[in-house]
């Protein structure tokens, strides 16, 4: 046994380290035995010259998760390795018979130092075990880090949360996901974006570790050829990415499905759009001024996002009308605009709503639109309970809207209605449909009280040249 | 010392880098500031001089004390009126 040599790692903060001490007392005296500190190089007393891993170095390279954890080396090489305390164990790791006698045959251990969670960042960052590869840019001592970020032009005009290294782990902890996988290409520069660059920018943007599933499915959704986003960026009109959520991720992230789910107070809303917006800024360079010419913009360029309240609604989710099963977690994205109220307090019947909300929604970029861009309706649960009271579903609703909105084309033509605008004068004779058959979509948020849907506009009618629609899974 | 994880596509060099200079001082204004210091008014109505002679407009400034930046209105206005500044620093 002359060629083997013992490693103990402890902390005194550890009843069972403290009960073990006379045993590591014992083994230090036949010379084969380091002792490792985590938190008191004074403990344990029983043995001399206790090595200091206060900064938890050494333990972080051993892997030790448990303390006591008795490790022995043989030639060099850890051939063996005790968790706990466990005589039989300890006995014959260390060829000694008498070892402990007097102690309980098992006690556990305790959670070691090195295994915190901050700590265990730090220490992959020292050990330089991270799997990032970002740039590292160094600021000036006295130097504010949020300006820093300003004067790099990270921002979209808010303070953003400086991306540190510590940071950036910590939110990649949010995803089983590689760091150096790549998403796709970000328009307008056409980078390829991986899910260390999203991070980053979702640190930037507020964000908390778990909401980064759903901040990388949205990343993906803008990034599907469907979405156009060079499109979606470059254009003169008010579009930008709106983030609807569905399904158990947004419940256990705690994402607002009512009241003012469309508005501010939320941080999972508030920064999972943000950070999306951050990525196309940072990672693609679209920016307003450079390739982004929207003629006014629209706060939605800051942050649109907000879950759909499935546990509220007797209707079929979102996602099933886009091709999944109910119950997934899902991030859609579309091209949309502001939003755009639709109040009916005296409709008691469906019918009363439905004319109501096809009236609005005919208003869509004009009237004379035929076809128009796509657009969200946005139900609110007091017309939704009109709609369910009068025997109608989600599905009967969009046929209901669909039959409101086909007119016969000649009286949307231009110069119909005192309006320039209209339909092509190849439809002369014709029925015409506001929208395109999938492009009406019906989604459930708001507040119990009020009267009061909303429809966000998109950008065009959606076909493979303009802007579609996309909806992906959430992968944790 | 503090680090940060450059969240961009990492086109740009990661230092920031200064304004360029003006290839030509032909249709720009350059704002001559006098920020107090002995003298220096000498020297700066001279490079003024010079430069009215070259055909280039020149506005004045001057920063009411040596010792304290200048007065954010002041910034402002010279930010507001003129493309390029010149300033001595020096007695």
């Amino acid at each position: 046994m002359s060629s083997h040599h013992l490693i103990a790692v402890v902390k005194r903060d550890c009843p069972t380290c403290a009960m073990v001490a006379p045993v590591l007392g014992q083994l230090a005296q036949r010379g084969v035995l380091t002792v490792y500190s985590q938190d008191d190089p004074g403990f344990p007393e029983t043995v001399p010259g206790v090595a200091d891993d206060t900064a938890l170095d050494r333990s972080y390279e051993l892997g030790i998760e448990i303390v006591p954890t008795l490790i022995r080396h043989r030639d060099g090489q850890e051939d063996s390795r005790a968790v706990g305390w466990n005589r039989a164990e300890w006995q014959a790791l260390t060829g000694i018979d008498d070892l402990g006698h007097n102690l309980p045959e098992n006690q556990p251990g305790c959670g070691a130092l090195n295994q915190d969670p901050a700590k265990l960042r730090a220490l992959k960052l020292r050990h330089g075990d991270t799997g990032l590869s970002a740039r590292a840019i160094e600021i000036g001592g006295e130097e504010d880090d949020i300006e820093a970020c300003y004067d790099r032009d990270w921002s979209d005009g808010l303070p953003v949360v400086p991306p540190t290294p510590e940071r950036v782990l910590a939110m990649l902890e949010g995803t089983s996901r590689r760091p150096d996988e790549v998403l796709g290409e970000v328009a307008p520069n056409l980078d390829a974006c991986t899910v260390e660059k999203v991070a980053i920018n979702a640190v930037l943007a507020g964000c908390r570790p778990e909401y980064l599933p759903a901040v990388l499915a949205a990343v993906e959704c803008i990034l599907d050829r469907d979405f156009n986003l060079h499109g979606v960026l470059a254009t003169t009109r008010f579009v930008s990415p709106v983030v609807i959520v569905n399904g158990p991720i947004a419940r256990a992230i705690g994402m607002n499905a009512k009241g003012n789910a469309l508005g501010q107070g939320n941080r999972a809303n508030a920064t999972i759009g943000r950070a999306v917006n951050l990525v196309v800024r940072n990672v693609g360079g679209g920016k307003p001024g450079g390739v982004d010419r929207s003629t006014l913009g629209s706060p939605g360029k800051y942050t649109y996002c907000f879950a759909e309240d499935e546990p509220g609604s007797a209707w079929t989710p979102f996602t099933v009308d886009r091709g999944l099963k109910a119950g997934t977690s899902a991030v859609t994205v579309f091209a949309g605009s502001g939003l755009q109220p639709v109040i009916d307090e005296r409709g008691r019947t469906p019918e009363d709503l439905a004319s109501t909300f096809a009236n609005s929604l005919r208003a869509v970029d004009n009237i004379n639109k035929f076809p128009a861009p796509d657009a969200m309706l946005v139900v609110c649960p007091e017309h939704e309970r009109t709609i369910n009271g009068g025997g109608w579903d989600k599905a009967r609703l969009h046929a209901e809207l669909m039959t409101r909105l086909t007119l016969p084309a000649d009286e949307v033509m231009p110069g119909q209605n005192g309006i320039q605008e209209g339909a092509s004068p190849k439809l002369a004779g014709k029925q015409v449909s506001k929208f395109l058959p999938h492009a009406l979509m019906i989604v459930r948020a708001g507040g119990s009280a009020g009267k009061f849907s909303a429809i966000i506009a998109g950008f065009t009618p959606s076909t493979e040249h303009t802007s579609r629609p996309v909806t992906k899974e959430v992968k944790a | 010392m503090t680090t940060l994880l450059d969240p961009t596509a990492e086109r740009e060099v990661a230092a920031r880098t200064r304004v360029p200079r003006p290839a030509s001082l032909e249709g720009l204004t350059v704002a001559v500031l006098d920020i107090s210091k002995p003298r220096g008014d000498v020297f700066l109505d001279r490079l003024s001089e010079r430069l009215g002679e070259n055909g280039i407009a020149v506005k004045r400034y001057k920063k009411p004390t040596v010792t304290r930046p200048a007065p954010l209105e002041l910034q402002q206005q010279i930010a507001l009126e003129a493309n390029i500044v010149v300033e001595g620093l020096a007695d």
